[in-house]
């Protein structure tokens, strides 16, 4: 095989050529087999190095260049651009990483030369092998997926129908609105909660690009970017919402009272129902599970008192398929379980209530109309002692991490307790106060000042009842002194964890999750809405705690991201992706069972791979006992020569 | 054999044993955590040269014996952390391949210090200088690999 192959060495200013003798690894290579030219540069990546490399290829008719330089996470697009722009095919191209992993991790020259020069030896044997490839092509779908009806989702949804793509919102539960509708004021301004978002809701209901598909779920995913094919399963809807005139007939006679979720279990609700007044789509809905068994001869009360006849017992679930491009995923959060808290009374304990119940006591369509009343007794709390970080920043016994948004809500639930009762107390326990955002500290402070707010710096040790009080022992660190407070109230800010149904939604979805089990991204920095897989983005608390307004900052972005990728006429895939050769391939199907991304398949009795599905990452090629499937441009004898040359050999 | 234990005996004596190493980098997690080494500017030393692999799942046993036969003192494969693959359980086959190599070049009489893996994050640059700088250490009372390379 007769390669023409060009060696390109970076000095990288001093970088590279303080501790790597480039003249030497270009001197070096330039006598190795097939290499024809060789050269060093001061910059390789400005625009003099890189028309140098664009003139040798043509000077030179070289079918093959290495550049031996930083990371190829850096400048292997460069390069490979570069490549083309002289006529080459990019493929082509390949790095020799003597930066990161050799000038910067060593001092002594006459070891980190001998290196460098087997690292660029390695990349000149590898790209020897090289085959010239070409991006593979893939059509798109401009229809997207948003699941979760919570902010995030309503904001992706709405921003990409008023960019004039196709929507399909998927809820779990019977309304959108997620856990932002139950709050009753947002931080630091005190809107009231409903106020800005049921206009959005509405929107969404009134948008023609948008299908609305409540209490439904994803069941399955397959496909890839730009062609995903989405199984969603709805639950029976046993009333008709154009039908239902949400005259409120039906729940008087309904026998049944259940736990009201809305309200964090507050209070009840029937069998048949409706989440709260201004419901998206509004109306009422029957719970299958609650509801006496949809047997006319049993109850069939509902049914009888509709006038509108909306009811029908006898309708059936159903699977929908979607075609769709990408898909949005912003499934939200819950709070941390009062369960799993022993010193606060593991959620036993009436009056001991978590950050959400507390919104539902101070919201106007709350159980109490907006009155902060006690659980137990409905009388005015007249001492509330708050405490924050319960269940976050705690390794040992519970989430290690910072749930970000409790500071600034226990600071407005504080400052709203105080506006509501007026001769009552709000103590808080704190370990620090984090209050970075817009309005943010001013709004602490002001709680601390205006509203006398008592700040404690310290954790609660215990909570128990004792004479119809709450007892609460805790430390004031500032002071030294152990702090006793009878309170009427407990409020925990309980940490945010991932909703529930959050592992099993990465997993149909194919995305990583990360240790605390919020949906992972692509990278912490520089790609913070995008998931690993291509076509599949993240918006709100799914991916981590986070407030509204970021949570909206996120959605909105997460739809920029989908718009790129939906506005190409036509998707690139990278064409280093595994290939079979048939003739040593038994079809024993081991590469079937190792591919992550279900692209290999048998035809003929031999292994085929779906060129679009396949990610390149070779796991086939590691598994093939007879070498049969390898990977474009990483094949197994590129490896074993780059070992040879590795081995200065 | 005889032989071996001579060259290594002299390697000890003279205290000039440099070991070679292939080490196969995931190019997601571990090749990028040697990047990050390189940009913390932590020293370690040179005797690992990074051969950068898709996943570590692809690293087939026959690298690993090849670059022994090629006279590789030790072979380093490191990948994601279990759970953290990029191609999602592609290091959950590496893992169970590479305790397989384990067993065998155990059974064949390679000593077992001559060959590990390692999981090592995008973000764990300090680890990755770690890794090589143990290994290194690890391979120097070994003195050079005999047994498996090729009589060229």
């Amino acid at each position: 095989m007769t390669r023409r192959t060009g060696v390109f060495v970076c000095h990288c200013g001093t970088n590279i050529a303080a501790t790597v003798d480039v003249k030497k690894v270009a001197a070096e290579l330039g006598q190795d087999e097939g290499v024809v030219f060789s050269n060093d540069y001061v910059y390789m990546c400005s625009d003099p190095g890189q028309q140098s490399v664009i003139n040798a290829i043509k000077d030179h008719d070289l079918d093959s260049v290495v550049i031996s330089c930083c990371s190829p996470t850096l400048h292997e697009k460069t390069f490979r651009d570069t490549s083309a722009a002289g006529g080459m095919n990019p493929f082509q191209c390949e790095i020799a990483n003597i930066r990161e992993q050799c000038a910067w991790v060593h001092k002594d020259k006459a070891k980190a030369t001998p290196k460098a020069i087997k690292i660029t030896r390695a990349a000149v044997k590898r790209v020897r092998r090289n085959e010239s490839l070409t991006p593979i092509g893939v059509p798109v779908t401009r229809k997207v997926m948003v699941i979760g009806g919570g902010i995030a989702g309503i904001q992706s949804a709405l921003d990409l129908a008023n960019a004039g793509f196709e929507v399909v919102l998927v809820e779990k539960q019977a309304t959108i609105g997620g856990h932002m509708i139950q709050l009753s004021e947002t931080f630091p301004t005190l809107d009231c909660s409903q106020c800005i978002l049921s206009p959005k809701m509405v929107e969404v209901s009134k948008n023609p690009r948008i299908t609305l598909m409540t209490s439904s779920e994803v069941k399955s995913v397959s496909g890839f970017v730009g062609n995903f094919k989405v199984k969603v399963h709805s639950k029976a809807p046993f009333v008709d919402p154009e039908k239902c005139k949400l005259c409120d007939d039906c729940t008087p006679v309904c026998p049944v009272v259940v736990p009201n979720e809305y309200d964090l279990n507050l209070t009840g609700r029937r069998a048949i129902f409706i989440p709260y007044a201004q419901a998206i789509p509004a109306s009422y809905t029957l719970d299958e599970e609650a509801c006496l068994g949809l047997n006319p001869v049993v109850c069939g009360k509902c049914k009888e008192v509709c006038e509108a006849g909306a009811i029908d017992y006898d309708v059936k679930p159903k699977v929908t398929e979607y075609e769709i491009g990408a898909i949005v995923a912003a499934t939200g959060f819950d709070l941390y379980d009062k369960g799993y808290l022993a010193e606060y009374g593991r959620g036993k304990y009436p009056d001991v209530l978590d950050g959400l119940q507390f919104e539902r006591l101070c919201s106007a369509s709350g159980p109490t109309g907006g009155q902060v009343l006690r659980p137990s007794d409905q009388k005015e709390p007249k001492n509330v002692v708050f405490i924050q970080c319960s269940g976050s920043r705690d390794p040992e016994n519970h989430c290690a991490y910072c749930s970000k948004i409790c500071c600034m809500y226990t600071a407005k639930h504080a400052t709203l307790y105080q506006h509501k009762v007026h001769d009552g107390q709000a103590y808080v326990f704190y370990i620090d106060i984090r209050s970075g955002g817009k309005g943010y500290e001013e709004f602490v402070q002001r709680s601390m000042e205006r509203d006398e707010v008592i700040y404690l710096r310290g954790r609660v040790s215990k909570v128990y009842p004792s004479k119809g009080k709450l007892k609460v022992m805790g430390v004031d660190t500032l002071s030294g002194k152990n702090v006793e407070i009878d309170a009427d109230m407990v409020v925990l800010a309980q940490a945010m964890v991932p909703s529930k149904g959050t592992a099993e939604a990465a997993k149909t979805l194919k995305i990583g999750r990360d240790k605390d089990g919020f949906l992972a991204e692509a990278h912490p920095k520089l790609r913070p809405v995008e998931s690993v897989t291509g076509g599949i983005f993240l918006a709100g608390a799914a991916q981590g705690p986070k407030d509204i307004p970021e949570t909206v900052c996120q959605a909105s972005a997460a739809v920029s991201k989908v718009i790129q990728l939906l506005s190409k006429p036509e998707l690139e895939h990278s064409p280093t992706v595994a290939k079979v050769r048939d003739s040593h391939c038994t079809g024993c199907e081991m590469c079937v069972d190792a591919c992550p991304f279900e692209a290999i398949t048998l035809v003929n009795g031999k292994a085929h791979v779906n060129e679009v599905l396949c990610e390149g990452c070779g796991t086939c090629a590691g598994t093939c006992v007879r070498a049969a499937i390898d990977v474009k441009n990483v094949t197994q004898l590129q490896i074993h020569e780059m070992i040879s040359a590795c081995m200065g050999g | 054999m005889a032989e071996a234990v001579e060259v290594r005996k002299v390697a000890q004596e003279s205290g000039e044993f440099e070991p070679k190493i292939v080490a196969f980098l995931c190019k997601w997690c571990s090749s990028a955590g040697s990047d990050l080494a390189g940009v913390s500017r932590l020293q370690y030393p040179s005797n690992a040269v990074p051969i950068t692999v898709p996943c570590s799942g692809s690293v087939s046993p026959i690298y690993i014996l090849s670059a022994f036969n090629k006279g590789a003192d030790g072979v380093l494969v490191s990948g994601c952390h279990p759970g953290d693959c990029h191609y999602l359980k592609g290091n959950f086959f590496a893992r169970r391949r590479i305790y397989l190599v384990q067993k065998l070049l155990q059974f064949i009489g390679v000593e077992p210090n001559r060959f590990r893996m390692s999981w090592v994050s995008a973000a764990e640059g300090t680890k990755y200088a770690q890794v090589i700088a143990d290994f290194v250490k690890d391979l120097k009372p070994l003195g050079p690999h005999g047994k498996l390379g090729a009589k060229r």
